[in-house]
């Protein structure tokens, strides 16, 4: 199944269909736990990120992840920025100045956190707070941004927010997203996969997924008829 | 086409009374072409005349199911085929409007006679044309009900017959206009009555398109079969 560049691929499915499993395979979070493996190729950049020689510090930083619980570090609204870039270079100030900026404004918080960027990060709201994590993750220049259910913590304004700052994204990222909420799937995303006990069922372009699905179980499940 | 249930069973309500809804109207649209050919063909201007009020019922359904539909819409936001379902009511509602709205101007045309009746053996090709339509009503409403694939397609092919028949009764018509200036008058009205049922035709295959729509999520790909050469009839003499 392919996650196309520039395009938004939505996963959507019952609890436990597997879908947020499934996302945190493709920038490796099952290593940071004991007993998880993962079988298969997951191929970004004609590698497979699944090797054990994939480095993994820098998979990470190529493939961002927003959770679902905004998750700012407790440190001030700039350092939330800094912090990641310092990780993987070396900048001067000024440099470092511009490239925080840049990644606030590229998540649509620069111009309400311009005059606080030393205020803590969670002292925002929760909309703000997820569209710092999304300005953190942007700033390491990712080429892929990975969004678990970014929305369900938040109201119906930050909300769209949100959505309206993905939409500005993909052009430049490969967003991929992780969500129970239909019709969000239906106005975000470009492609769908439904996935239900583990397997992904059908994929396709969006638009025809919500008109005309071809699985019967995908046509149950849009349409509410599961249970 | 067995579907298992809503997880909400007002969403399964609020389709069916839909549904229902378009059943009725339907069933109303075949009474008055019934009625109002009949009316023609019995000299019967009270019945003309009751065909011409009843409209108002059936544009009242057709309001009835718009606003039904607008807020399935609003609520439930339907997906799939239940968005289908939703659409292809509001465009059967508008074509079986339109069905009524020409029967209720066949109507009208019996009472602006006035008593200038053509003669019956005039009147027998529109009969016959109204007898096809109404079998075409039947067939389509019922594909509809059943959700039923073969009957739509069965209807989409059908029309033909009912454009020959309207292209047959239009040279007759000439003929008689030609005969005998006083025969114009009358002719011009059955001619305006075999159009509407003609395009009464032509509305029961947009309904066959939509519950193709409705089932299969695509139209109907072929052409429509055409056989209507009214808008060029030009009587060849002798």
């Amino acid at each position: 199944m392919p996650l196309y560049r520039g395009k938004v691929t939505a996963f959507i499915g019952p609890s436990g269909c597997g879908k947020s499993t499934l996302l945190r395979i493709l920038n490796r979070m099952y290593d940071l736990y004991p007993n998880q493996r993962a079988t298969g190729h997951v191929t970004l950049d004609s590698a497979n990120i699944l090797s054990p020689s994939q480095d993994l510090n820098l998979l990470r930083a190529k493939v961002g992840m927003v959770f679902q619980k905004p998750t700012p570090f407790p440190m001030t609204i700039f350092e939330n920025i800094a912090f990641g870039i310092r990780l993987y270079e070396r900048l001067t100030k000024s440099e470092l100045e511009d490239r925080v900026r840049h990644a606030l404004e590229r998540a649509a918080l620069w111009d309400e956190v311009k005059d606080k960027l030393g205020a803590n990060g969670l002292s925002l709201s929760g909309g703000q707070q997820q569209r710092l994590c999304i300005a953190r993750t942007v700033a390491v220049r990712p080429e892929v941004i990975l969004f678990d259910e970014p929305c369900s913590a938040l109201d119906p304004i930050s909300t769209a927010k949100i959505e309206e700052l993905i939409d500005e994204l993909k052009d430049d990222y490969t967003i991929a997203i992780v969500t129970h909420n239909m019709q969000q799937a239906a106005r975000v995303s470009d492609f769908t996969a439904f996935m239900y006990l583990g397997e992904l069922v059908e994929f396709g372009e969006t638009t025809r997924i919500f008109t005309t699905p071809n699985d019967r179980r995908t046509q149950d499940y849009i349409t509410g008829r599961f249970g | 086409m067995t579907m298992s249930d809503h997880t909400m069973k007002a969403f399964d309500t609020d389709l069916q009374d839909l549904s229902r809804m378009v059943a009725e109207m339907g069933g109303l649209a075949e009474k008055q072409v019934a009625d109002s050919v009949d009316a023609l063909a019995t000299r019967d201007t009270a019945l003309a005349q009751r065909v011409s009020s009843a409209d108002a019922n059936i544009d009242a359904l057709q309001r009835e199911i718009e606003e039904r539909a607008v807020l399935i819409i609003a609520r439930r936001q339907p997906m799939a085929v239940d968005l289908r379902e939703v659409v292809g009511a509001l465009r059967l509602a508008n074509d079986l409007e339109r069905i009524g709205d020409l029967a209720k101007n066949i109507a009208k045309r019996v009472m602006a006679l006035n008593g200038e009746f053509p003669p019956p053996k005039l009147i027998r090709g529109v009969e016959h044309m109204t007898d096809l339509v109404l079998q075409q009503m039947k067939l389509v409403l019922d594909a509809y009900g059943g959700r039923d694939i073969s009957k739509a397609m069965a209807v989409w092919r059908g029309d033909e017959e009912i454009d020959a028949v309207c292209t047959s009764v239009f040279r007759e018509l000439l003929t008689y206009m030609m005969e005998d200036p006083r025969n114009i008058t009358f002719c011009i009205h059955l001619m305006f009555c075999a159009k509407n049922i003609e395009r009464m035709g032509d509305h029961a295959t947009n309904i066959a398109e939509t519950v193709h729509y409705i089932i299969e999520g695509h139209p109907i790909a072929d052409q429509r079969p055409k056989g209507d050469t009214t808008t060029i009839a030009a009587l060849r003499t002798g």
